[in-house]
């Protein structure tokens, strides 16, 4: 089976690559929690988990941007360390980032050998000799790109097969793709998988990331799976199933965790009829109550963030119509969004939600300057008291209302961006991603506190890719795939599998 | 990552490849048009712009800020700045005339201009590499304190060169070009080559369009930006000998706010100040555009106010046609 | 435990700890520095610089640039000469406020609506409003007609309860400005939109708006420089304004406030502006030529955010 370019010796049932109780903690979380996983030559080995489980982590760690707390990893036997990029690059192991590490300027063969480039004694490139390396690194990939092209000019997928190109050029053993398929067209993603079987043909073990129950159930042989950290186990591709996974990345205790609102639902607060904005989404209908928790589930590239936002009025509409409490609006701007009591607890904390350089108080009041000064001034005292009622209400771990953010964890930050639109109680509250990359027992006072707002008579969106999530507090469910609206389920219609189905189904 | 950018990737890539490769060309080539627009709008106001010997006048002319430039472009693609060339400039000019005028040759006050030039450069790099500040801040203290090092060394008086055979030495000319326009052309060349064909040009890119990947894939970052901010000062120095030989005086005040319009020379031609794209050829269509209005407008006679009100307009249109263009693009693309 | 809060202490206060130092060595060999008359004067001299590196701090905090404010010094000074002699000193004044609001608004406009870069924007701005001021005053120095009719030359010139007037208009624009800065419904917004814009928009703050009035508040601060530097030189020059904005830049960023955005007060800006006056001053007293202030200004710059960068992130190297 070994190519005449491989100089592998290995029996395909001995690792290439063994982890061992590998533990990494972040200030506040235990990002892996003595994970141990081995990866055999020529195998596609699948890593699954929900996001904040760790998969990321522990790929970085194995591709030497992030050092290990406690645990070993062996490679080819060998007990080894990877205290940089460079080093885990050095000896085999690549990692294809979902955002592409590419210099848009260079030309692919530059790309390709980047921070490796054959040079004479005066440090000049050795243009022909590099170009005729990579023209070889890509044909050997099938590819018949002009290696001299400026990378800039390439498409998304033929970028990736640039950065694949380094494991030819670097005589790669361990491949990692994190996500590879996030923004390819089917044609492309079939490339992508024949170029992987090509791969694992020359013995090169293969780590595939990934979301997509059909693609792991195509492309892999084994499957890893990471919970809150830890590991999940290790199945053989061929006698596992999707409810089977299902079950070990989300737990058994859906019902026990999460709390779902169970007021009386009221009239319309939100209708959408055929939004669409372009590039992002289309054809759009949707409408929410007066305490209901609307559970939007999709996968990332869903187009999901991009609806809050356009609703939210931080993207333009293209087409459609936007009722509100009955009446058609204008899309709104974000400004007019919040008077109107629309808020949109965006996805991304550290750079959307919260200003992190500015204290607690002053992160809350942000969205409400208007209602928080007099005469043009801020009302200190006023801003003191509305923070330390929502310190209490939510629990939040902070050293007083001039603490910055920055300096609180994860979990507190996400509450007070939370604050920040509950103080001047709106109608409709869109929550993007909630709990992302939060511990446990913050994530399940959130949750609660969701069911709590929605029996107010609130009406909340939530957006997650954490199925358990949807699952546990939304009254009802909206799939969302490739930018549209693909499914509705309610009461016990709402299960695991038919989310599953509806976000996997081919579009 | 949405559906439009998998769509886009699905077409077949001729058609709109074609017209996004020509559109890319003129986007990124826009300056010449600028400078063919200004040479047409000078040559049909003037009879005596389009005249070889006006046009090498222009040429040494812009030379001067275009020793500058290379330098800056240099640092620019890494994603820095330097704001203290115009002192730097000053600096070596006067130490190329008043340390010849102290008794020793051309040859080893030229020598002690450059090493003073590249060392000051080096300084620069060497303090935003270790100390992790902002580039514009470090080079902005070092504008002010560079210039006053000129002045210590002047007594902030005009020195002159007392042999005056020194001035002589520019007076090469190959046709009409002369010495000064000869070493400008020579270094954009030079420079090009360097960052087309030798690895530290090449990483010069990596290193101002993804620093974190340039880290990763072995470059190393903070050698890389000292040799530029080096050879950005040798090159200040450069420009300051050569101003040496052509005036025969040096003048404390010398070069201020050269700094500022070898950034605008670098901006015009199209290179990003964010870093991570850009080349000399542009410069040097940049640095000729603003030689070619300075000099066209001079020609007609027009006061020196309009100059400044017109660069000041060119630079704001040329920003704004920037804007508008890449958003087209991008729209059309994705 | 005690050494991080020296740590702590020594970064919030460093610099005036070494500015005290600096005092006390210069008071020993130039005692002359400490007399109230060389006190009021460094003020009297730095107040022009003070009043518009306030209204450019504006600017800085939304982390941005202005060069402009040399060139706007210049054209705003020659405007108000001359329109002092043809409107009187009031409809001067008023002329050159609106002035500099418009300058402002300009920079804000393109800066601001149009997101064009702001270095590059405002130093077209330095080339245009430099050839403005060639137009205008056609190269020639303008002055004051009838001075000693007008009340115009009590703003530069003149003295309340002994202490000189334009010492008074920086202490009135530091107030105000720092009331605008620090506890106001605008400051707030500007203070987020430097820190975080995408954050403030989602926030409903209009970051476009925001930076618009920052570059007004820069203009109109300029414009009340020009009025104390016209009304104490009675009379401009084309070059009257050169340079300052490097001395503003300078000062705001010895004050403490990083050109990242986020951050800055405007005592701090005042502060600094204030150390780079008696830098100057107390060089000149211990007899050292006056471009000797540019040499220490340069190490000073480099000394005060190196040491606050290495306190940040707690130690030297990046």
């Amino acid at each position: 089976m070994r190519d005449a370019g491989t100089h592998y010796t290995q029996p395909l049932d001995k690792p290439v690559l063994k982890l061992d109780g590998i533990t990494k903690v972040f200030p506040g979380v235990k990002a892996l929690d003595a994970v141990s996983f081995d990866l055999r030559a020529g195998e596609v080995h699948a890593l699954m988990g929900e996001n904040g489980a760790g998969k990321s982590t522990l790929m970085k760690v194995l591709a030497g941007i992030h050092q290990p707390d406690a645990g070993r990893i062996v490679h080819n036997g060998v007990e080894v360390r990877m205290p940089t990029p460079l080093a885990a690059r050095a000896s085999g192991i690549l990692l294809i980032h979902q955002e592409l590490s590419l210099s848009p300027e260079l030309s692919i063969a530059e790309n390709i050998y980047l921070g490796a480039w054959p040079t004479n004694a005066l440090g000049i490139l050795r243009k022909r000799k590099l170009n005729r390396d990579a023209a070889a690194a890509l044909h050997s990939l099938g590819c018949d790109y002009n290696p001299r092209a400026r990378v800039g000019t390439l498409s998304i997928a033929r970028k990736q097969m640039v950065e694949i190109a380094r494991t030819q050029a670097f005589n790669a053993n361990v491949v990692i793709f994190d996500e590879p398929t996030a923004s390819l067209t089917d044609t492309e993603r079939d490339q992508l998988f024949a170029t992987i079987r090509d791969l694992q043909k020359r013995n090169v073990a293969v780590i595939y990331i990934s979301h997509k129950m059909d693609e792991i159930f195509q492309i892999s042989d084994r499957i890893t799976v990471l919970r809150d950290g830890k590991l999940q186990g290790t199945v053989d591709t061929a006698d596992s199933d999707i409810d089977q996974l299902t079950r070990m990345m989300i737990g058994r205790d859906l019902d026990s965790y999460f709390t779902r609102a169970t007021g009386q639902t009221g009239p319309e607060v939100l209708r959408l009829e055929g939004l669409g904005c372009e590039g992002c989404f289309k054809d759009v209908d949707l409408s929410v109550a007066a305490g209901e928790v609307l559970g939007l589930y999709g996968l990332i590239g869903a187009g999901r963030s991009e609806l809050a936002e356009a609703v939210f009025g931080i993207r333009k509409v293209s087409a459609g119509r936007i009722f509100w409490m009955g009446r058609e609006i204008t899309p709104p701007s974000p400004r007019k969004a919040i008077d109107m009591g629309l808020c949109l607890a965006p996805e991304s904390r550290k750079e959307q939600g919260l200003v992190l350089g500015m204290s607690g108080r002053d992160n809350i009041t942000l969205p409400h300057l208007r209602d928080f000064s007099r005469l043009l001034m801020m009302r200190r005292t006023h801003e003191t008291e509305v923070f330390e009622r929502y310190r209490g209400i939510l629990k939040i771990k902070t050293s007083g209302p001039d603490q910055r953010v920055a300096d609180l964890s994860g979990g507190n930050q996400q509450k007070f961006v939370l604050a920040k639109w509950l103080c001047k109680t709106p109608r409709l509250l869109i929550l993007d991603e909630p709990t992302r990359g939060i511990d446990v027992g913050s994530k399940s006072a959130i949750h609660a506190l969701i069911a709590e707002l929605a029996e107010q008579g609130l009406a909340v969106i939530v957006i997650s890719s954490e199925m358990p999530e949807v699952l546990g507090v939304s009254n009802r469910i909206l799939t969302m795939s490739d930018g549209r609206i693909n499914a509705e389920f309610s009461g016990a219609g709402m299960t695991e599998q038919a989310l599953i189905d509806a976000v996997s189904a081919p579009t | 990552m949405n559906p439009a950018d998998t769509n886009a990737g699905a077409q077949p890539e001729h058609h709109s490849a074609y017209r996004a490769a020509l559109i890319d060309i003129v986007l990124r080539n826009q300056i010449w048009g600028f400078l063919l627009l200004a040479v047409i709008l000078f040559s049909t106001a003037s009879p005596f712009f389009l005249t070889v010997n006006n046009l090498a006048n222009v040429l040494t002319q812009g030379a001067f800020i275009g020793l500058l430039a290379i330098g800056m472009t240099l640092v620019i693609i890494n994603g820095e700045i330097d704001l203290s060339v115009g002192a730097t400039m000053a600096l070596a000019l006067a130490l190329a005339i008043g340390l010849q005028n102290s008794g020793f040759g051309p040859g080893t006050a030229i020598l002690a201009a450059l090493a003073t030039g590249a060392f000051l450069g080096f300084l620069n790099g060497a303090v935003v590499v270790l100390s992790g500040m902002h580039s514009f801040v470090v080079t902005l203290g070092g504008l002010l304190g560079i210039r006053g090092l000129v002045f210590l060394y002047t007594e902030g008086d005009a020195l002159m060169i007392a042999d005056f055979t020194y001035t002589e030495l520019v007076e090469i000319y190959l046709g009409p070009i002369s010495l000064t326009a000869m070493v400008f052309l020579g270094l954009i060349v030079l420079f090009q080559w360097v960052l087309s064909n030798t690895r530290h040009g090449r990483e010069a890119f990596a290193v101002g369009d993804n620093i974190e990947a340039a880290r990763d894939a072995g470059i190393r970052v903070g050698r890389h930006k000292i040799i530029n901010f080096t050879l950005c000062g040798l090159l200040a120095a450069v420009c300051g000998v050569l101003l040496s030989m052509r005036m025969g005086t040096a003048e404390p005040q010398a070069g201020r706010i050269w700094e500022l319009w070898a950034i605008i020379a670098v901006v015009l031609g199209g290179t990003r100040l964010q870093g991570g794209y850009g080349s000399l050829w542009k410069t040097l269509g940049g640095v000729l555009t603003l030689a070619v209005v300075q000099n066209g407008l001079r020609l007609l006679n027009t006061p020196n106010y309009v100059e400044l009100i017109v660069m000041g307009g060119v630079l704001i249109l040329a920003l704004g046609l920037d804007r508008i263009l890449t958003y087209k693009i991008r729209a059309g693309r994705t | 435990m005690q050494r991080s809060a020296l740590a702590e202490f020594l970064r919030r206060n460093g610099l005036l700890v070494g500015f005290a130092l600096f005092v006390v060595i210069v008071a020993f060999d130039a005692p002359a520095m400490l007399g109230m008359n060389n006190v009021l004067s460094v003020l009297r001299q730095i107040s022009i610089v003070g009043v518009i590196a306030i209204g450019v701090t504006f600017v800085v905090v939304t982390e941005r640039l202005d060069l402009s404010v040399g060139s706007g010094l210049t054209l705003l000074t020659v405007l108000v000469v001359e329109q002092h002699n043809a409107l009187g000193p009031g409809g001067a004044i008023f002329m050159t406020l609106l002035a500099g609001a418009a300058i402002g608004a300009w920079n804000g406009l393109l800066i601001g609506y149009f997101r064009l870069n702001a270095l590059i924007v405002t130093l077209a701005m330095l080339s245009l409003l430099q050839g403005l001021t060639l137009w205008y005053s056609g190269g020639a120095n303008v002055n004051i007609q009838g001075a000693s009719e007008s009340w115009f030359p009590v703003i530069g010139r003149g003295a309340l309860f002994g202490i000189p007037v334009p010492i008074w208009v920086l202490l009135a624009t530091a107030v105000a400005a720092s009331i605008l800065l620090g506890r106001s419904r605008f400051g707030r917004s500007v203070f987020a939109v430097g820190g975080n814009e995408t954050a403030s928009n989602f926030s409903g703050i209009d970051s476009r708006a925001v930076v618009f009035f920052a570059y007004v508040i820069s203009g109109v601060a300029t414009a009340l420089g020009a009025i104390i530097m016209g009304s104490r030189v009675l009379g401009a020059q084309s070059t009257i304004g050169q340079g300052y904005e490097l001395t503003i830049l300078a000062g705001i960023i010895i004050g403490g406030t990083s050109l990242l955005g986020g951050t800055g007060s405007i005592w701090r800006t005042v502060l600094g502006v204030a150390m780079l006056g008696f830098l100057n001053n107390g060089l000149l007293l211990m007899g050292y030529a006056y471009y000797v202030q540019w040499l220490v200004t340069w190490v000073v710059i480099i000394a005060a955010v190196w040491i606050d960068l290495a306190a940040k992130r707690g130690r030297i190297l990046a």
